[in-house]
């Protein structure tokens, strides 16, 4: 008969636990598509985090190299889903620099409007799907109401609600429709009156800010090193924001507002969207204001038939929605370009998850992911 | 001959409450969310307003195939959504819904209540456990964890009622209600309702289920019928707890004017309607965040109560 010491800790050799790979995704409903994060999990605690990426890839580059200017347009609005009138703007712009094309004033004002109702289409998204994968479901439905009064105005002019492909080079593929002006400014002030709904669901709820504050911090140095931009780096504090600092379309004559925070975490970067399409809003009626006044002219150029590119390069970048969209683009004069590099906001903005997500639980994980505001199809090109 | 028609009679009455009440607070969540949300909710099924929604989700649900995962323990897994619905089933028998109008009206209603509650959350672990899948795991822990902190201020704001009424039989709480008891047992009202919430695992408190994390929590292997249970185990859950939280806190029965049992379905009705309210209107607490709820925030208010009722009862006596 053997005698045995019972005390504190008893067991604890034989009960060792173990760490979890947990594998959030490719599909995993907060990935919103198919990211994929190889999690080591210590009971709820993550221990590291590794983000797969490339279930999406669709080689839209070198697609690109095979496409004319005008096609280019189409398989570049598509990677970034969200905001497909941004990624236009880019391909648009490289290629009118690289011809030394002027592009009629109507259509700047044009091109800025849109760009901006994008951007507000793109943030209600964000703004309704985040408080969702925190567990509040109402946000969602209010924000698809708001969005749905801006795509129909969108879809009237350009017959689509998501890929709206209505840039060309040197304009727009159509003027705008008569009366059109009037019914934009009406979306964008019922967008702008019921805001408040979804903001007096959240920003003051005990709970959301329980979830949100002081989570996911970011500090500039590794937004630096990152090269993370857009509403995540304004959020800690990084003041850049091309539409002020390099403007391009008509941005320099509009009084750009840029949203800062200084706290970096969660909380500050739905702070930041939320502003951002404030902002958006009021520049859209500037923009609606502004064309509104601007005398009848053309709102394209006449194209050649087949459209070449002098040769050269030139790297055109934008502030997207989700951050800075460039391209790279290198002609060798023929009628399509011999290389586009494509930088992404979404790719640089989700490698920064390694650094931050380590030290969180799995439920924190879920609010810093949603607060990285991606699309997966802008990571996976 | 009349006993054994009495006893049939109210097993058949507290079976039809108990398939009747949670189709209509499963079809008033519907709806009340819908229209919550700028939206319309289930406008077809039954022609009006979607009335038949829910029957119609029962027919499809046991039109699907009943998968078992291969790395599932079977025999739990399979017994899993019985042991998380038929404790409901025996409190409802419990709850009395008017003077004498209680299928089993026990010496000990509230203890008896309350232990077979607890036995609920066990299902949800078991189906965690069994089902062979990592969230699940993850799912049947923080249910457990749950358990464990949510019980205790459940049974504290409970005793506190039992100690004003002196008696443990729920049919004899609601007869010693008086209305001043209102404000007297407000806080532990507070509590016990959001200690039920909590085991109940409805928003905010749905960290177990959380499908933006895990999926659908412990039931994310679970098809068919056997989903289907899970969700009604919620929904009667729902009607239990505002029935309890009724009894205890809101007077059961009594009521101005209006007969008793009607004034009782009201007073479900409209927790019911809070339920739902708070699942529209609140995001999700993170695991740690609702441990410390129930720890610093609701045990000591629940002790509180109990001392503020046990100085009432003195100073009354």
């Amino acid at each position: 008969m053997t005698e045995r010491m019972v005390g504190i800790g008893a067991g604890a050799k034989e009960l060792a636990t173990e760490d979890m790979i947990l594998n959030i995704g490719p599909q995993h409903p907060s990935t919103h598509g198919v990211l994929r994060l190889r999690l080591m999990l210590d009971g709820e605690r993550i221990s590291s985090a590794e983000p797969v990426i490339g279930y999406m890839h669709r080689g839209a580059e070198k697609l690109f190299e095979v496409r004319d200017y005008r096609q280019i347009i189409m398989l570049a609005n598509r990677h970034d889903w969200l905001s497909a009138f941004a990624n236009e703007l880019g391909v648009v712009l490289a290629a009118e620099r690289m011809l030394g094309m002027e592009v009629p004033v109507r259509a700047v004002w044009a091109r800025t409007l849109l760009a901006e109702l994008n951007r507000a289409l793109n943030h209600l998204m964000f703004l309704g799907s985040y408080p969702l994968e925190l567990g509040a479901i109402t946000p969602m439905f209010y924000a698809f109401r708001e969005r749905e009064l801006i795509q129909a105005v969108l879809e009237e002019i350009s017959g689509g609600r998501m890929h709206y492909m209505f840039n060309r080079v040197g304009g727009l593929k159509e003027d705008l429709p008569a009366g059109w002006l009037g019914r934009a400014g009406q979306a964008v002030a019922q967008v702008r009156s019921r805001l408040p709904d979804i903001e007096g669901l959240l920003l003051g709820n005990d709970i959301f800010l329980a979830r949100t504050r002081g989570v996911g911090v970011l500090d500039r140095h590794t937004i630096m090193q990152y090269g993370v931009s857009g509403p995540i780096a304004r959020a800690s504090g990084v003041d850049f924001d091309l539409r002020r600092d390099e403007p391009y379309l008509a941005y320099g004559e509009l009084p750009v507002k840029v949203a800062t925070r200084t706290a970096g975490d969660c909380h500050a970067r739905f702070e930041v969207l939320f502003e951002q399409l404030r902002v958006s809003l009021d520049l859209a009626d500037a923009c609606l204001a502004r064309l509104a006044e601007l005398p009848p002219g053309p709102i394209n150029q006449r194209l050649p038939k087949v459209l070449k590119v002098p040769e050269g390069h030139t790297y055109a970048w934008t502030e997207s929605p989700l951050g800075i969209n460039g391209y790279y683009l290198v002609s060798r004069g023929e009628k399509t370009p011999w290389r586009l590099k494509l930088r992404s906001a979404s790719y640089n903005n989700v490698q920064v998850l390694r650094e931050i997500l380590p030290g969180h639980l799995v439920a924190d994980m879920v609010a810093i992911l949603g607060s990285m505001f991606f699309v997966v199809g802008d990571i996976d090109k | 001959m009349a006993e054994v028609l009495d006893v049939l009679v109210r097993i058949a009455s507290v079976m039809v409450a108990f398939l009747l009440l949670p189709l209509i607070v499963g079809q008033a969540e519907h709806k009340v969310m819908a229209h919550m949300q700028a939206r319309l909710g289930p406008m077809y099924a039954g022609g009006f307003h979607g009335w038949a929604q829910l029957i119609a989700d029962g027919v499809k649900f046991m039109q699907k195939e009943d998968i078992i995962p291969r790395a599932a323990d079977r025999r739990v897994f399979a017994l899993a959504p019985g042991v998380s619905l038929v404790p409901y089933l025996v409190v409802m028998a419990a709850i009395p819904i008017g003077p004498g109008l209680v299928a089993a009206d026990l010496d000990v209603g509230l203890f008896f209540v309350l232990a077979v509650m607890g036995v609920g959350v066990l299902g949800s672990i078991m189906a965690g456990w069994s089902s062979g899948n990592k969230y699940s795991l993850l799912g049947g822990m923080r249910s457990a964890a749950q358990l464990m902190s949510y019980e205790l201020p459940l049974v504290l704001a409970a005793s506190s009622v039992a100690m004003a009424a002196g008696t443990l039989s729920l049919s004899g709480i609601v007869d010693a209600w008086q209305w001043w008891w209102l404000p007297w047992q407000a806080a532990g009202g507070v509590v016990f309702f959001i200690a039920g919430l909590a085991e109940l695992r409805r928003p905010p408190f749905d960290m177990p289920i959380a499908e933006s994390e895990l999926i659908m929590g412990h039931m994310t292997e679970y098809t068919g019928m056997r989903f289907a249970l899970f969700m009604l185990a919620e929904y009667v859950g729902i009607v239990v707890l505002s029935a309890l939280t009724a009894v205890l806190f809101l007077g059961g029965w009594h009521g101005p004017l209006l007969p008793g049992p009607v004034w009782m379905l009201v007073k479900v009705a409209l927790l019911s309607f809070v339920v739902i309210w708070l699942r529209v209107s609140y995001p999700r607490l993170r695991e740690d965040q609702l441990q410390k709820l129930a720890w610093i925030g609701l045990v000591p208010v629940a002790l509180g109560q109990l001392a503020l009722t046990g100085l009432v009862k003195v100073l009354i006596v």
